[in-house]
């Protein structure tokens, strides 16, 4: 087998870009919640990179990716279990889209979209979850949930793959996963002590954009890496991505501004996020202008809903479900609609494509979203009946860090006096 | 048209390092300013990503690296506007081995960085809605034309022989010139000089340096435009040069009788950076090491000079990327050596020619961005007014601009706490709110 | 002996300082404190969600005079930190019964 050395390294550039957007993301969340919980919020995102790292290699991969069972196209089978027959090529993938890379690059590029999914699940359930159980959690929902949506999406033999659904880089098999099982925990474990009527403000913005400029930079990663070669749709991809993820930015604080209030730098990120979001599912298919659509249509869309949780009374902590179901959804079904073959796949309806795509994206939509909330929530409750997923009150009140971790984030001299100007400046002559 | 994957790889991979340096310099900037302001510096530098990124794919991309407009070198037509005829080659570059999409995004990170390190000049006091437009109008009329001049091979600059590797005169010299030229607008921060105005958070200072290293090696290498011989050369001539300024700049520290700091560490480094922007393609490994410590012990004194003038220049814009790039951009008519690549400078047989090329971009570039930089900073400030009001500036971009507070640490832990009582939520909408209500203003009680 | 206390915006601290110097004070006692008069708090927002904060960051200043400089000291610390805006702070003086200097062991008003 003859193997691209450019588009290997790519891929594997990409794959490092990727695994690096779950500590960006530990971080991103980490920001928003409270002091006394942001070690137990960085935790389980790394916890979850360790976890998921082991079951990909042990089982997971082979399920998302292995030879079709039955040819349902439902789920893989375990032929690829502990990395087996890892020479061989990925099933599937011939013809125009036969992968020039090792299979083991690819089972690499992809063990990191597992990893960061039920990361991005952390969001929904900040600050009250007990750390073994949601070990367990994770691993389960790797191989009960995330094993087959990857199969029937990104797989050639997956189902919805099949049947004409465009999902370039994971709107489907990540976002609205993700989304739609950050609700279904939340909605199992409860509300935080206190929310709605308690402030929980973040305890340190910065730290949250830090976490929002490591996301956007993986984020070419995820989605020009998905082309699994260096060549022009990677192009397409990554310039797409960079301005989804501009346009979903300005269209955040430009509903703030709208609505009459500040624009914040909380609403900068967290529209750049549902920008990237939104551009997941479509880099690979739309041009320049629909990526500018889909980022100002999930920007907008996104600033929005977030508010629907205090409507619902769902403690969605962080937004995973007004930020990456949501926008997970505005990008799968907006591919309907601006898709172009100018770029790749087929065209949408405004290319004179007919309604056909976006029906199949529809579906893909329901499909996921449904199927991803159902599982979870009877993972959830499976575990919570059985070991009990919540902390204890007062360990929540306490909070994450020394109540689970024995450990305090910060320990800080009084330095505040001095930023305050209570010296003088010997150079300022 | 057939694309090298490995040239291709290598450009996608530095395209995304670049676009990382900014979020790294926003926190590199971002620590050196007081608490109370630290959101206000990272807005504006994400803000930046946002605004340039669309400006760049929809005009400015094609002004800068478009069809030449009559010849003259100036400036480029609007013939690739949104994008328009991605797949043809791009002028003056037939022998580009990666897809022209790549060679868009690749330079887009460059435009983007470029206003985002003028925010260092002006910290602490800038409206945000005047600076949005300002870098919308700034990418358009100063950045593209100066990529045009320097980097486009079409360009007068370019056609006259100037070096200018990967943007010291297109980036650290025009950023550092047109942050000079706003903060001479806008004035300075109340109380300065007198009044101590440390960084509030010295640890992200460090980091961003940190992300701004790894970074400019897409920034620096990645312009050799492919995965080669000349890329290695400009990889290790920005990492030499950067240490060799980190090392000078302490070293200055210390002879002038005082401790080596960290922030001097830091900002030695990205004054090095800075100054083997344009020469890495050009320089061997000794010409990087001089450039690096001449960079770092120049730019070292002459972050002094804002005192002498005058000028708060809040964090050094002027002296680092000005300076820095000026250092560089001239020593490549010294120690450029065509045994890397280019035309030889001084030092290698090659005469003053290169040196007086040099010496005209500089010239050109630095003067060029200074004035229209000050007349368009100038407009909005008598139209717009550029700068917050007295009340904001005391209470802090980040509560008076963005409604927010960086950090509850210490201080904040009552707050932070749910049953202190420290704080009344009103957390909206409420739950009985109708939809429509999601537009209510922020604050109006219904 | 009197102690002054005087409660005043964080940034007014330096102006504060340098009236006091002036008046022949020289040393003083700062802490962080946190809480609301009349000025009421500000709004913060975040993802839409709004906070009320209703105290409000001061600076506590301390300082032990003698009874005869008393009164104006308390002027110079007024003079200094009015901003003529709501929330500028109050200053309060009470009476010391004793005095130490850790050092020394000196008592009373030998020790100020």
């Amino acid at each position: 087998m003859h193997y691209n050395a450019g588009d290997t390294a790519w891929v594997l550039v990409s794959a490092a870009l990727v695994l690096f957007m779950t500590p960006g993301l530990a971080f991103f969340y980490g920001g928003m919640v409270r002091s006394k919980n942001v070690l137990g919020m960085l935790m389980q995102n790394f916890a979850t990179m360790a976890v998921v790292s082991l079951i990909w290699v042990f089982g997971a991969y082979s399920l998302a990716f292995g030879p079709d069972w039955g040819g349902f196209g439902l789920v893989g089978t375990l032929h690829f279990f502990g990395l087996a027959h890892s020479s061989q090529p990925v099933p599937g993938y011939t013809g125009a889209i036969s992968q020039h890379i090792p299979p083991l690059a690819f089972v690499v590029f992809q063990m990191t979209f597992a990893i960061i999914t039920p990361a991005l699940i952390t969001g929904s359930i900040a600050d009250r979850v007990r750390f073994g159980p949601f070990l367990l959690f994770v691993a389960l929902w790797s191989v009960l949930v995330y094993a087959p949506i990857a199969h029937w999406a990104f797989d050639p033999h997956g189902w919805l793959y099949r049947m004409g659904v465009e999902d370039f880089a994971g709107g489907t098999v990540v976002e609205i996963n993700a989304g739609a099982a950050g609700l279904a925990i939340a909605t199992v474990v409860g509300r935080r002590r206190g929310w709605p009527r308690s402030p929980m403000p973040p305890h340190n913005v910065p730290l949250t954009l830090m976490g929002a400029g490591i996301l956007w930079f993986g984020w070419f990663g995820f989605n020009a890496g998905s082309a699994l070669g260096a060549n022009n749709l990677a192009a397409h991809a990554f310039i797409n991505t960079n301005t989804a993820g501009a346009a979903g930015l300005l269209g955040w604080i430009a509903v703030e501004k709208l609505r009459g209030g500040k624009s914040t730098t909380l609403g900068a990120v967290s529209g750049a996020v549902a920008g990237l979001v939104a551009i997941t599912p479509s880099c690979g298919f739309v041009d320049a202008v629909g990526a500018g659509v889909i980022g100002v249509a999930a920007g907008v869309v996104c600033s929005l809903a977030v508010s629907a949780k205090f409507r619902l009374g769902v403690d969605d902590s962080l937004d995973v479900g007004g930020v990456h179901l949501i926008g997970g959804v505005v990008g799968t079904l907006l591919i309907g609609l601006l898709g172009t073959m100018a770029t790749n796949g087929s065209n949408g309806f405004f290319y004179g494509g007919g309604l056909g795509l976006l029906g199949r994206q529809g579906l893909a939509v329901l499909a996921s979203g449904a199927f991803s909330f159902a599982m979870t929530w009877v993972i959830a409750k499976a575990i919570d009946k059985s070991v009990g997923l919540r902390m204890a009150p007062e360990d929540e009140f306490e909070g994450m860090d020394t109540a689970l971790h024995a450990e305090s984030a910060y320990d800080f001299g009084g330095s505040f006096l001095r930023s305050l100007g209570g010296g003088s400046m010997s150079n300022a002559q | 048209m057939h694309y090298n994957s490995g040239d291709t790889a290598w450009v996608l991979a530095s395209t995304a390092l670049v676009l990382f340096m900014t979020p790294g310099l926003a926190f590199f900037y971002g620590g050196m300013v007081r608490s109370k302001n630290v959101l206000g510096m990272l807005m504006q530098n994400f803000v930046a990503i946002g605004i340039v990124s669309i400006v760049w794919v929809f005009i400015s991309y094609s002004l800068a690296f478009g069809p030449d407009w009559g010849g003259f070198g100036l400036i480029g037509t609007l013939h690739f506007f949104a994008l328009a005829h991605p797949n043809q080659t791009i002028p003056g570059y037939s022998g580009l081995t990666i897809p022209p999409l790549v060679f868009v995004g690749f330079q887009m990170m460059f435009a983007i960085i470029t206003p985002a390190l003028i925010t260092g000049a002006t910290a602490d006091r800038l409206r945000l809605a005047p600076f949005v437009v300002f870098v919308v109008i700034w990418s358009v009329i100063v950045y593209a034309p100066i990529a045009h001049w320097v980097f486009d091979p079409n360009g007068w600059l370019f056609k006259l022989g100037a070096e200018d590797f990967a943007g010291g005169t297109v980036v650290h010299m025009n950023a550092g010139a047109a942050g000079l030229a706003i903060a001479m607008v806008v004035g300075k921060r109340r109380g300065w000089p007198k009044e101590p105005m440390p960084p509030h958070n010295v640890p992200f200072v460090l980091l961003g340096a940190g992300i701004l290293w790894f970074g400019w090696f897409g920034f620096n290498a990645g312009s050799a435009l492919g995965a080669n011989v000349l890329s290695a050369h400009a990889f290790l001539n920005t990492n030499t040069a950067t240490a060799a300024a980190l090392l000078g700049w302490i070293l200055v520290e210390k002879i002038r009788g005082g401790k080596s700091t960290t922030l001097g560490a830091a900002s030695g480094a990205v004054a090095g950076l800075v100054a083997i922007t344009p020469a890495c393609g050009y320089v061997d490994i000794w010409g990087a090491t001089i450039i690096g410590l001449a960079a770092g012990v120049i730019c070292a004194l002459a972050v002094s000079l804002k005192y002498k003038v005058g000028l708060d220049d809040a964090l050094d814009v002027g002296g680092v990327h000005l300076v820095g790039g000026i250092v560089g951009a001239l020593l490549i008519g010294v120690f450029g050596t065509a045994a890397v690549s280019g035309a030889n400078g001084l030092f290698y047989g090659g005469g003053l020619s290169l040196l007086g090329h040099q010496a005209i971009a500089v010239v050109a570039a630095g003067s060029y961005s200074f004035i229209i930089s000050w007349i368009l900073a100038k407009i909005i400030h008598k139209t717009m007014g550029f700068r917050v009001s007295p009340d904001d500036e005391l209470e802090g971009m980040d509560t008076a601009l963005h409604a927010e507070t960086a950090y509850e640490l210490g201080g904040g832990f009552l707050r932070s706490l749910a049953s202190s009582g420290s704080a009344e939520a009103k957390i909206g909408p409420p739950q009985d709110q109708p939809l429509t209500d999601l537009f209510r203003k922020p604050g109006e009680r219904r | 002996m009197k102690l002054i206390v005087a409660i005043i915006k964080p940034f007014k601290l330096e102006d504060v300082r340098n009236a006091l110097t002036k008046a022949g004070v020289v040393g003083m006692t700062v802490s962080e404190v946190q809480g609301y008069g009349r000025q009421s708090g500000h709004t913060e927002v975040y993802r839409g969600a709004e906070y009320q904060t209703s105290f409000v960051p001061k600076l506590k200043i301390e300082l032990v005079v003698h009874d005869e400089i008393s009164a104006e000291v308390v002027e110079a610390i007024v003079e200094a930190a009015r901003t003529e805006k709501i929330g500028d702070g109050k200053v309060w003086v009470l009476g010391v019964e004793d005095l130490v200097r850790v050092r020394t062991g000196e008592r009373g008003a030998d020790a100020v």
